[in-house]
């Protein structure tokens, strides 16, 4: 049915030997991507306020809607209706790109993440690469923001957090290359390919220290708590948002909550098996699976990381600045180097079942 | 028209306008921006041309890492346009003459035949499954092990060597053990004394 629509739109725009046909077929992929993900963030907020609420034994949001349900539309209807106000020494143009800026790359990751077996909207060779580099471009809103605001506190908050996301990124990529020794390729749709049948083949336990690495630098890398020193908001009132406000504010705290879908989405890819069941090769237990579709599995997983997420703000307090520094630079970066050493020699010397 | 061609010509301009616009720009974090936008332009371009993995790199490398850099520079340093304006007019003699010596160079080289398609043949187009990954890694590790890995003790001594220069022992540096913050007990911080309550004084 979908060849049959591929060849449709190319006979109704035959233009430029069909190339335009297939940027209004990779548009409407985008569009059928995008929606349920802003949807999937939407209620991440009403999750996050639910959660945390229960956690320190309150309600949550329960006024619009059923159990509240309708809590997000109405949050993004007052966001759209507020004003939109610019500080008078502030400079314009930079002060509209900072949250673009923040907000376009946490989208335009989403275009080679598979999230089923050839359900992606592009196969990059280099996806896991493409994934790290456009995700580091999001530092910009930040750094941005801090600076168009010309004001204090946004610019404090900006400093520190772009050192601590520049910081997180080596670990994170370091991590990346663990992985990518381990399966020999840095294509996502192969890595998940490769760890095919069962949960004991999945990457979590050779890679065991990596992935507890790689979800703590995920946490910073999103700037969540116990890592949200770009915000503090008994620290710096609210960081680089300061002087946001209205959808300008809310491109911002999109990206954020994007971001950690797809932070979800990669320690799922990466180390927890993608979408194959974790199941496959148990006796009775896979054929009992066998109708449940590989977008549940990762959906299921990926959701278990998002509340890990909310689990984490809940309990840990703020870390200090000196100390995260400290955390990356000489516990975590020390700690993957070693791996990558243990990693190539088991690879060299065949050593464990995994390689 | 090929549509990859449409893309090219659109690549093409906005990395020469970014360029363009860059050297021209007043304001310093403008200019560093439009650098950023004229990198992604080059990297769509590498990407046309199947160089996957270096268009990647570009991005992950220059506008990750060493722009953001750059702007936290711009952003501490509180530059004054008008001292940096003050000689334009004294220092714009020989500008000229660099810029025309840089182009007349550039004009040698490029006009010379060595590039074009009657000097250079036109790439075969590789297969969907081509990897450029795989077929760089292959030289990198191979036949150009040894540059490679000079090139890594290379950036590593730059890397020893900066950080050599900034950092001075007993400076204003105020620099905390953590490892003995962390594993303070109650019983150092904390001490219980137990004082014997006095007797209340009988009011009338």
């Amino acid at each position: 049915m979908w060849q049959a629509f591929v060849d449709l739109i190319h006979q109704l725009i035959p233009w430029f030997d069909g190339g335009l046909a297939d940027v209004v077929i990779i548009l409407i992929k985008g569009v059928a991507l995008i929606l349920p993900l802003i949807i999937m963030m939407a209620y991440m907020t009403y999750a996050e306020r639910k959660v945390i609420g229960y956690m320190q034994l309150r309600i949550g949001p329960n006024r619009v809607g059923p159990f509240g349900l309708l809590q997000p539309f109405a949050d993004v209807l007052k966001m759209m209706f507020k004003e939109i106000i610019f500080p008078s020494k502030a400079n314009i143009y930079l002060f509209i790109l900072a949250p673009i800026l923040a907000f376009v790359p946490a989208i335009a990751i989403w275009a080679v993440i598979p999230m089923g077996d050839g359900f992606y909207i592009t196969n990059l060779d280099v996806s896991l690469l493409y994934v790290l580099a456009i995700g580091s471009v999001g530092v910009y809103g930040i750094i941005l923001a801090g600076w168009a605001s010309n004001s204090k506190y946004p610019l404090l908050g900006a400093l520190r957090s772009a050192s601590m996301l520049v910081s997180y990124e080596i670990v994170i990529g370091f991590v990346v290359v663990t992985v990518v020794m381990v399966s020999s390729s840095v294509n996502l749709n192969t890595i998940v390919a490769d760890q095919s049948g069962g949960i004991w083949n999945w990457y979590w336990i050779p890679l065991f220290p990596m992935m507890i690495v790689f979800w703590i630098s995920a946490l910073a890398e999103t700037n969540r708590a116990p890592f949200d020193v770009v915000e503090g908001e008994s620290e710096i009132v609210g960081g680089t948002h300061v002087e946001y406000s209205g959808m300008c504010f809310a491109l911002f705290f999109m990206a954020e909550y994007i971001n950690m879908i797809m932070m979800a989405v990669l320690a799922v890819l990466m180390f927890f098996g993608g979408w194959h069941s974790p199941f496959e090769g148990v006796p009775y237990l896979e054929s009992w699976f066998a109708f449940v579709p590989d977008i549940v599995w990762l959906l299921a997983k990926m959701s278990f990381f998002l509340f890990l997420y909310l689990w984490i703000r809940a309990t840990f307090p703020r870390y200090r600045y000196d100390q995260i520094m400290r955390l990356c630079w000489k516990v975590f970066l020390p700690l993957t180097i070693i791996w990558i050493f243990a990693v190539a020699l088991m690879t060299q010397l065949e050593i464990g079942p995994w390689f | 028209m090929e549509f990859t061609s449409v893309l090219f010509y659109v690549f093409g301009l906005s990395f020469v306008a970014s360029a363009a616009l860059m050297v021209s720009a007043r304001n310093t974090m403008k200019a560093a921006m439009l650098l950023i936008l004229s990198f992604f332009s080059a990297a769509s371009i590498w990407l046309l041309l199947e160089a996957e993995f270096l268009a990647v790199t570009l991005i992950l490398v220059y506008v990750g890492a060493v722009m953001v850099l750059f702007l936290f520079v711009i952003k501490m340093l509180d530059v004054d346009q008008s001292t940096l304006r003050a000689k334009f007019t004294k220092y714009l003699p020989l500008g000229i003459v660099v810029a025309v010596i840089v182009i007349a160079q550039m004009a040698l080289v490029l006009s010379a035949g060595q590039f074009g398609l009657d000097a250079v043949a036109e790439p075969a187009r590789h297969a969907a499954d081509y990897s450029n990954i795989t077929e760089l890694a292959n030289l990198l590790y191979t036949a150009y092990v040894y540059p490679f890995e000079l090139a890594a003790v290379l950036l590593l001594i730059a890397i020893i060597a900066a950080i050599t220069l900034v950092h001075r022992k007993g400076s204003r540096s105020k620099k905390q053990n953590i490892a003995e913050q962390v594993s303070v007990q109650a019983k150092d911080r904390m001490r219980l004394v137990s004082i014997p309550s006095g007797k209340r004084k009988e009011s009338k």
